[in-house]
């Protein structure tokens, strides 16, 4: 037990490595997704087809399976990155398929009359989606995205099956070292449950405040 | 694929017709020149020769991984097959009217709900052992998937019941039905048949899930996949066999969810029929339900 107190500084480095993961993850997915989201929704026909299978795929492959191929894999087709930078990349490849379908979700989301009364008075394409289309959008898309954050991170522990010493790593390395498997899994249980919970509320808060109604 | 979105655009003129065809043969020839580089990279590390190939195309490797793939489909059946009437059980536990039971059950979905599944893994694998239970590797593993899938479907169960019309259970408690009657006579099957869809895709994380037996050494696809992979040392080869098994199970999932939710469309009832999104139907879908919950998987 005074073991594992006296590591607590050592846990919450793991916590911060799963932070940072899953910011530099979900970062990442927001920006790719997006990018995915505008090539499905397009009018050229071979961007659609590949951001199609893109999100049919990397939502049926099991993260895990696609971690493994990515660490243990790829270097051998001499392509290799560090155990932390593989897993932000994974993630964010692998939610980026998420966000896509929450993004997708919120544009459809918006009434086609919104869309139809800007052209009306005249506004071009990218005035109507930044001033009338997108903000609407974002709106219902909180909620969403904040539960695929909560992944990202429940996610990033998937990191410790391939040697990424965040949160879960640490906690079993503690465990190894001392034998104390109730504080440490505690403590790593209360880790995890005050980062998703703040996430929950925050998102919870947000989405009141910016709620439309229709 | 999907047609051109209707809120972003309208029916496109000459010119813009002609840009579409310009941005397409554009986007034809990026695509292709990325997968040639892709390709270009493998080849000359040598991870296209046949040699590395050629035994996933002989029967002892590819049985090895049907093994693996069976064990995969035997730990997720009986996951569901638990996980399904736990959460049923759950979601009505945090609807009961008693509140010691609101209580526990929220307690317990709330925890499992923001714990990662290789966290409570751990726990079986390394905790409990010490507490003098040790469960077999099988059990090592369904039951942590079968904690986590319990929290996230009790959820989905509850959305269901929270989005039915409330004029349903009135009209329930209007013929006098009591309300553990109105509940399992009026509303259940109700709601279990909106979210019948949202269920099928959480088999697919649940399937996705199974793949941790990678670490509790369960013998599952992506654990067969590892030992193929060191035995012959075409670990690229043996992982990507092992995803697209994946991808090809998971998607023959899918389609069977899309299948059920067109078919619940198709129904003319007012709830679905406005549809707010995928998943969970209906206006008053509640927020918790995402379309899909997502586990660690």
């Amino acid at each position: 037990m005074r073991e594992v107190v006296a590591h607590i500084g050592y846990l919450a480095g793991g916590l911060g490595t799963t932070l940072e993961l899953s910011l530099l993850g979900f970062a990442g997915a927001v920006v790719l997704g997006t990018l995915l989201t505008v090539m499905r929704v397009g009018p050229v026909l071979p961007l659609r087809v590949v951001g199609t299978l893109y999100v049919e795929v990397f939502r049926n492959v099991p993260l895990l399976a696609f971690l493994v191929l990515f660490v243990f894999g790829l270097p051998d087709a001499g392509i290799t990155y560090s155990l932390f930078t593989s897993e932000a990349v994974c993630l964010a490849l692998y939610f980026a398929a998420y966000v896509c379908e929450a993004v997708r979700a919120g544009i459809n989301a918006v009434p086609v009359g919104q869309a139809e009364a800007a052209r009306a008075i005249g506004m071009t394409f990218g005035q109507s989606l930044a001033l009338v289309i997108l903000p609407q959008a974002f709106r219902t898309m909180v909620q969403p995205l904040a539960n695929i954050f909560i992944g990202v991170v429940l996610s990033s522990s998937l990191g410790a099956a391939v040697g990424v010493s965040e949160l879960i790593g640490r906690t079993q390395w503690l465990d190894l070292q001392y034998d104390e498997p109730v504080p440490t899994f505690l403590l790593a249980t209360a880790g995890y449950v005050l980062v998703t919970l703040t996430v929950a509320l925050l998102a919870g808060r947000l989405q009141k405040r910016m709620a439309v109604r229709r | 694929m999907t047609a051109p979105n209707r809120v972003l655009f309208d029916a496109p003129g000459p010119r813009a017709r002609r840009r579409i065809r310009a941005a397409t043969a554009l986007s034809v020839l990026v695509i292709a020149g990325l997968i040639a580089l892709g390709l270009h990279q493998f080849a000359r590390h040598g991870q296209l020769d046949r040699t590395r190939w050629q035994p996933f195309g002989q029967w002892p490797y590819q049985r090895f991984l049907l093994q693996g793939l069976v064990r995969t489909l035997k730990a997720a059946g009986t996951a569901a097959l638990i996980a399904l009437p736990a959460g049923a059980l759950l979601a009505l536990g945090r609807l009961s009217p008693h509140r010691v039971l609101r209580l526990a059950a929220g307690g317990f979905v709330e925890l499992f709900r923001s714990v990662p599944l290789l966290l409570v893994l751990y726990v079986f694998l390394m905790g409990i052992p010490r507490a003098g239970y040790t469960f077999p590797v099988f059990w090592e593993l369904v039951i942590p998937v079968v904690l986590c899938t319990s929290a996230l479907l009790a959820e989905v169960f509850r959305a269901g019941v929270l989005a039915l019309d409330p004029g349903q259970a009135e009209a329930g408690h209007a013929l006098g039905l009591g309300r553990r009657q109105v509940m399992w006579l009026v509303v259940l099957p109700q709601a279990v048949r909106l979210v019948v869809p949202t269920l099928v895709s959480q088999l697919v994380s649940l399937l996705k899930d199974t793949t941790l037996g990678y670490v509790v050494s369960y013998p599952e696809l992506l654990n067969q996949g590892k030992v193929l992979g060191s035995y012959t040392h075409d670990f690229l080869q043996s992982y990507l066999t092992v995803t697209v098994v994946y991808v090809v199970v998971n998607a023959a999932l899918s389609q069977l969810a899309e299948a059920l939710e067109r078919r619940g469309r198709r129904r003319p009832r007012a709830d679905s029929a406005a549809g707010a999104g995928p998943g969970v139907p209906g206006p008053r879908a509640p927020k918790a339900a995402g379309s899909e919950a997502l586990g660690a998987s």
